[in-house]
């Protein structure tokens, strides 16, 4: 008997010759919240639509709230809310509109809808605003009654694809918030996402991807704890050149950005000791965070 | 995909029903310029033809070229609308506004929304068909109540264009992709199929070519229907339309799958 809400053995998926999703494995306990990261053309999308059953897998095996998917993928997703990568609102409806609809996808009546949408909106931050036209909404608020739309069945499980994507702090703070409360609801979640903060913040777990395999696992601290140093000095300036070979003495690990030496250590002392009376150059001390085992792992090339 | 899953007949249940009422409750909205929209063009040509030309021409296929125009003019107005229906704007709601993505992320499969999308099409030649036979009766060109016979005829022309219109959607590129079906296809279509002139004088071969193509028997049905006349072998007529609407559909949610579901 398999508890997991999603859990995917060995998927590939393979498109116009090249195999963009490579034997991943997933587990993702129920009221946990998820994160799958990596670089853009990591195969995340694919991985998620995969695991809806909107497209087929070449191998592999997806169980979704104990529903075998793709055959019985219609009734998992009944069960399960979608936040696009996407905005697919429906441009010609007002706020309520677009949840009334929406609902009746699910099989749901008018009223029982409406009903609902005071406690939706709210939740949304969108209070007051059901008569309002889908232009008049700002990113934020769109992406908030997008989330809105995905629980009008009252679901188990949240998939989004990059719920923060082109928000600002303030609306991208709300959204962290909302999900929070969906967890402490119960609900599991399972996101995308290419920001290390949110991943960081939010996932109890979370599945590094990188040319369609999960090349690591874990909770974000344990993480950072096994894959990179716990500090950080960042160095930049014109005396680098002459520097950075003495970097690489003091330091356990150093990496070369273009003009910035990132120098990674447990103990950064004798870094930073070298450091003072260098006017020339200018550092940064940090502690070690998930976007630096991001950078390690799947390296500093630009991807697609 | 498998080739199976690809290839397999479309299950068609009700669920189509809550798609075709988002369209529906779009409509609403824009309901008078859409209408104006589909009817201003036919209604100018008929106009302009019937009168002017019929002038000239006297009597045509036994009747006034007014009548005779007119019962043409009623079945090609029905495979316009479905067409632009399941050309441009179904184009717009998978491609454009992604209205099809959020769709298939709810419990409905592409087959619930390409059903609702052909259901929807069928609808608006049925909208354009009852707007078009107002005008024609008001004129007193069609025998009520015998000729609303035609309109059960406008579905089944609606549901035939409404799956081809499907199929070419699936494989557009772009909105200009449609002007090449739109041009290449419908325009000689309507030539050849006795919207504007009988096709008895015309060499047996076009003849031949015409009685392939489904608007022919569309405007075979509806030309006698609106004179309340009742159409010789009307059930030939029937069966071509049908096999277009169900041979157009299953084409049609082959393509879409091996679109988006691949």
């Amino acid at each position: 008997m398999n508890r997991a809400a999603l859990s995917a053995r060995g998927l590939r998926k393979r498109y116009e010759g090249a195999e963009v999703v490579c034997g991943v494995d997933l587990e993702v306990a129920p009221g946990e919240c998820f994160g799958l990261l990596g670089p853009n053309g990591a195969g995340k999308t694919t991985t998620l639509k995969l695991c809806l059953g909107l497209t087929d897998p070449d191998a592999g095996e997806v169980r979704l709230l104990g529903e075998p998917v793709p055959s019985r993928a219609r009734e998992a997703r009944a069960r399960v809310g979608v936040v696009p990568q996407f905005d697919n609102l429906d441009p010609d409806f007002s706020v309520a509109e677009n949840l009334v609809v929406y609902g009746r996808y699910f099989g749901q009546r008018d009223a029982d809808i409406a009903a609902r949408i005071p406690q939706l909106l709210e939740f949304a931050g969108l209070a007051g605003r059901a008569e309002s036209k889908i232009q008049a909404l700002s990113g934020g608020m769109k992406r908030r009654l997008t989330l809105a739309r995905a629980l009008v069945n009252e679901p188990q499980l949240v998939f989004m694809d990059e719920p923060t994507t082109g928000l600002d702090p303030q609306a991208r703070h709300l959204i962290w918030e909302r999900l929070r409360r969906l967890t402490q609801q119960g609900r599991t979640i399972v996101l995308t996402t290419h920001f290390m903060e949110e991943a960081e913040r939010l996932c109890n777990r979370l599945a590094i991807m990188d040319r369609g395999r999960v090349i690591a696992e874990g909770s974000p601290r344990a993480l950072i704890a096994r894959h990179i140093e716990a500090q950080v000095v960042e160095v930049h300036g014109p005396g680098i050149e002459s520097w950075v070979e003495r970097a690489r003495e003091l330091a356990l690990r150093t990496e070369r950005a273009g003009e910035t030496v990132f120098c990674y250590a447990h103990d950064v002392e004798p870094v930073l000791a070298s450091l003072r009376g260098r006017e020339e150059l200018v550092y940064l001390h940090r502690p070690a965070n998930l976007e630096d085992v991001f950078l390690k792992l799947t390296g500093r090339d630009l991807r697609g | 995909m498998t080739t199976a899953r690809l290839y397999a007949v479309p299950e068609l249940s009700l669920r189509f029903v809550p798609v075709w009422r988002r369209h529906f409750l779009v409509w609403r909205k824009l309901a008078l310029p859409s209408i104006l929209g589909n009817l201003a063009d036919p209604l100018i040509m008929l106009f302009g033809l019937g009168y002017g030309l019929g002038a000239v021409l006297g009597d045509v296929g036994g009747t006034s070229y007014f009548a005779f125009l007119a019962g043409g003019f009623v079945a090609s107005t029905t495979m316009y609308a479905a067409t632009f229906e399941s050309l441009f704007s179904a184009f717009s709601r998978m491609h454009v506004q992604r209205t099809w993505e959020a769709i298939v992320n709810a419990p409905m499969t592409l087959v619930d929304v390409l059903a609702g999308e052909w259901a929807w099409a069928a609808t608006k030649a049925l909208a354009a068909g009852v707007c078009m036979l107002a005008v024609v009766s008001a004129l007193g060109y069609a025998r009520l109540p015998q000729a609303l016979l035609a309109l059960p005829v406008v579905v089944l022309v609606g549901l035939a264009f409404g799956a081809l219109g499907l199929a070419i959607n699936a494989l557009a590129t772009g909105y200009d992709f449609f002007s090449y079906y739109l041009t290449l296809v419908l325009t000689p279509m309507m030539m050849l199929s006795g919207v504007f002139f009988p096709l008895d004088q015309l060499p047996a071969l076009i003849q031949a070519t015409a009685r392939a193509l489904p608007l022919y028997h569309g405007v075979e049905l509806v030309r006698p229907l609106l004179a309340g006349n009742p159409p010789a072998a009307a059930l030939e007529h029937l069966a071509v339309l049908a096999a277009y609407a169900a041979g157009g559909f299953y084409l049609a949610t082959v393509l879409t799958r091996r679109r988006l579901l691949k």
